[in-house]
């Protein structure tokens, strides 16, 4: 956007270009209002079918209110004003204000969607859909599903590139992970991986794709270049055996140092030494711990406990919890909008 | 148009370019996946399935064959099978008695070249079938059949064991039993083996979780009065204490009247009421709605205990090849045996083979005929290695010899 204001400033001042002008700034100003943050947490809940709204700052639940059934997914539109909801049981996505919380509009017919990522341009959601073994590409501007790639059994995670040429979809059910290409929607290959994968987080120069494999207790590492695992990591906090470490969410820093991982039914989350593969803390969370957000500056890390009804907080200086939030029922996912 | 003389006419060498363009992509095709065929051998006529339905044509016990539950496992490997240049397909084979199945076993593996049969069949069937297939490259699966006795005496080291042994259930209703403090337990047995199996199964549970059998008592279908003592559910429940009623009927007749009659208020469990099995058809956790959804959809019924035992069965074999990235017998066997194996059978835990008994250690769900109540082993049953292991027969008790 600075870029843009710039640039037209430079410009001969034709009429033409004052025109330009004149509509482009109206373009930035209505822009720059819409991504003003709100301080809001958005917490979806898969069993009760509503959203909690949680102030940032106070840790106070505002409200809640209704959604289609069975939300889990979330994600911001590009510029943020907006944030879309996948719902599983009603096979469509919600599309909400993100400064209200007020429902604007719902793409329907998008089968069984469980979670999403968004194309770098904001104009295209790659979706897993849960019950069709198929990632499917759902335009934002027609409101259409485009593309279906058929993959494996119960897709969950997707992580798309920041060049948005490759998307990557996690098959739970078939221990694989798909690479996909975007411009072609077909599959560029598959890699087997450990059991049960679900999320996904890319280093910072994106050398490596890390997933967690939820039964097999580990995050594979994939060198992104030849798709192949070159590590693993591998998780045990004290008090618990191997096969009840869970890992779901993984998120790495944007200094690309740290990655936290949510362990599930061990309960705690991880923190990881990126460079040194090593885990250097168990933080204590809530009952089978599986979303996790990172606020805009990185203080404050989110997680949703699904077993508990519960999301906690953790002050990320000292890693310790600061406080546990009551939601409603089975917590999946967090939204943070504070950027 | 070529003269003649001049070697090879156009049309041959046209024939000739044209095979050389085909063969090797021909090469490549055939190169891309190797075809893995798994064998199913069942029993025609088996009983199990044809049992007398109950008066006037009422069907008590579900009595669906397995089948279905591998053909969703190999169509949902397909997408292994892409990634490893393996199709995956099943093969069939119903004969009338041992005799027939062991040729079937013989013929398959020599002419298809199958090395993995999953097998639904009565015991002795059962000890037939891995007797005839000793020492040669091949691994029976049983899907059906609960006997304690194939878990020890019986065991073989080419039969391996996905559905959960009558022990493995037994255990889970004592547990459920002690944690909910259902002390003193009244057992009500039918008349045919099976029946007397399963109360053996639950003695044995009980004395093992230390629970206190106050009468263990035969019934009967039918209303002779000079019978009552036996087909009298009123009659049958009182004369003493009690926290829950067992009930062990195996065709499924007597026993759906027992609750709500018995002379006292008590929960019936075993083979009504409250029932432990493999799966349920509405457990909420783990994938499994997702799997009982495929399976609802293109089986138009409910998943159960054998339809889940042989989908994991399948998966268990796909599970072992894609891990050691080999279709040689002996790679897989050993892998599948090994502690490295872990299956996702949808109940929670990672799954792996006993290396005693080769039964698959797992969750039993404990349910009504429309929720889980619970899952065992319920929490606070420890065990020093695998929480499962707290089901059924465990290392120390050595009743398998190999």
């Amino acid at each position: 956007m600075k870029k843009t204001s710039i640039r037209f400033a430079q410009m001969a001042m034709s009429p033409a270009n004052v025109t330009a002008l004149f509509f482009s700034l109206l373009i930035l100003t209505t822009a720059a209002v819409a991504t003003a943050s709100t301080g809001l947490v958005y917490v979806s809940n898969e069993k009760s079918s509503e959203i909690t709204v949680i102030d940032s700052k106070t840790y106070k639940v505002l409200r809640s209110f209704d959604t289609c059934r069975r939300p889990r997914g979330m994600h911001f539109s590009l510029d943020r004003s907006q944030f879309y909801v996948g719902c599983a049981d009603d096979s469509q996505i919600a599309i909400y204000a993100t400064a209200t919380g007020e429902l604007v509009d719902r793409i329907l017919n998008v089968e069984e969607p469980e979670t999403f990522d968004l194309s770098p341009d904001g104009k295209t959601l790659y979706v897993s859909n849960e019950e069709d073994a198929i990632a499917s590409f759902v335009d934002l501007e027609t409101r259409k599903v485009i593309n279906e790639v058929e993959i494996g059994e119960e897709p969950e995670g997707v992580m798309v590139t920041k060049d948005g040429s490759v998307v990557y979809v996690a098959s739970e059910a078939n221990n694989m992970v798909h690479v996909i290409n975007t411009a072609t929607a077909e599959v560029i290959t598959d890699i087997l991986v450990d059991v049960r994968p679900r999320r996904f987080a890319l280093s910072v120069d994106e050398k490596e794709l890390w997933v967690s494999a939820e039964l097999a207790g580990v995050v594979d590492i994939i060198d992104t270049a030849t798709n192949k695992i070159i590590g693993d990591i591998f998780f045990l906090p004290t008090g618990f055996r191997k096969e009840q470490v869970t890992p779901v969410d993984l998120l790495i820093t944007k200094d690309g140092k740290t990655a936290y991982v949510a362990l599930g039914r061990a309960n705690h989350v991880a923190v990881v030494d990126v460079a040194r593969r090593k885990v250097t803390k168990y933080i204590l969370v809530g009952k089978r711990a599986w979303g996790l957000a990172l606020s805009a500056d990185e203080k404050l890390l989110w997680v949703a406990n699904g077993l508990s009804d519960d999301v906690s907080v953790i002050n990320t200086a000292d890693m310790q919890v600061i406080t546990s939030i009551s939601v409603g029922k089975v917590p999946y996912g967090i939204l943070i909008d504070d950027q | 148009m070529t003269n003649e003389n001049s070697g090879l006419s156009y049309v041959t060498s046209l024939l000739l370019v044209v095979l050389f363009l085909i063969l090797p992509a021909s090469a490549a095709l055939s190169a891309k996946k190797t075809p893995l065929t798994i064998g199913y051998l069942e029993l025609a006529g088996d009983l199990r399935y044809e049992a007398p339905r109950a008066y006037a044509g009422i069907e008590v016990r579900s009595r669906y064959r397995p089948f279905d539950g591998a053909e969703i496992a190999v169509r949902g490997s397909r997408i292994i099978g892409r990634a490893l240049g393996i199709k995956f397909s099943l093969h069939r084979a119903t004969a009338d008695n041992l005799a027939d199945l062991e040729r079937e076993l013989d013929r398959l593996s020599k002419e298809q070249d199958i090395h993995f049969f999953l097998v639904d069949a009565p015991s002795k069937i059962l000890s037939g079938l891995s007797q005839h297939a000793r020492g040669r490259d091949i691994l029976l699966f049983n899907v059906a059949e609960p006997d304690d006795r194939l878990r020890g005496k019986a065991c073989a080291a080419n039969l391996m064991h996905i559905i959960p042994s009558r022990a493995m259930q037994s255990d889970a209703l004592a547990q459920f039993m002690v944690a909910n403090r259902w002390k003193h337990i009244l057992v009500l047995k039918g008349e045919f083996p099976e029946d007397t199996a399963l109360t053996e199964a639950f003695l044995a549970s009980a004395r093992k979780y230390g629970l206190s059998i106050v009468g263990v008592r035969d019934f009967v279908l039918g209303n002779d009065p000079r019978e009552r003592h036996k087909n009298n559910i009123k009659l049958l429940t009182s004369g003493v204490d009690y926290d829950a009623v067992f009930v062990a009927d195996s065709l499924g007749q007597v026993g759906r009247y027992v609750p709500y009659q018995t002379a006292q208020p008590r929960p019936v469990v075993g083979s009504e009421g409250l029932i432990a099995g493999a799966w349920h058809w509405t457990w909420e956790r783990h994938g499994a709605p997702q799997l009982n959804q495929r399976f609802e959809r293109k089986v138009k019924r409910h998943m159960g205990n054998r339809d889940w035992a042989a989908w994991a069965a399948v998966k268990t074999i796909v599970q072992a090849l894609a891990r050691t990235q080999k279709t040689d017998f002996s790679s897989v066997n050993a892998y599948l045996k090994s502690p490295d194996m872990i299956l996702d059978g949808y109940k929670g835990p990672p799954m792996s083979f006993r290396p005693w008994d080769n039964q698959l250690r797992q969750p039993i769900l404990i349910h009504s005929h429309n929720a889980v109540i619970a899952r065992a082993p319920l929490e606070g049953f420890l065990h020093r290695d695998q929480y499962m292991d707290t089901l059924g027969y465990d290392a120390p008790e050595k009743r398998c010899q190999f």
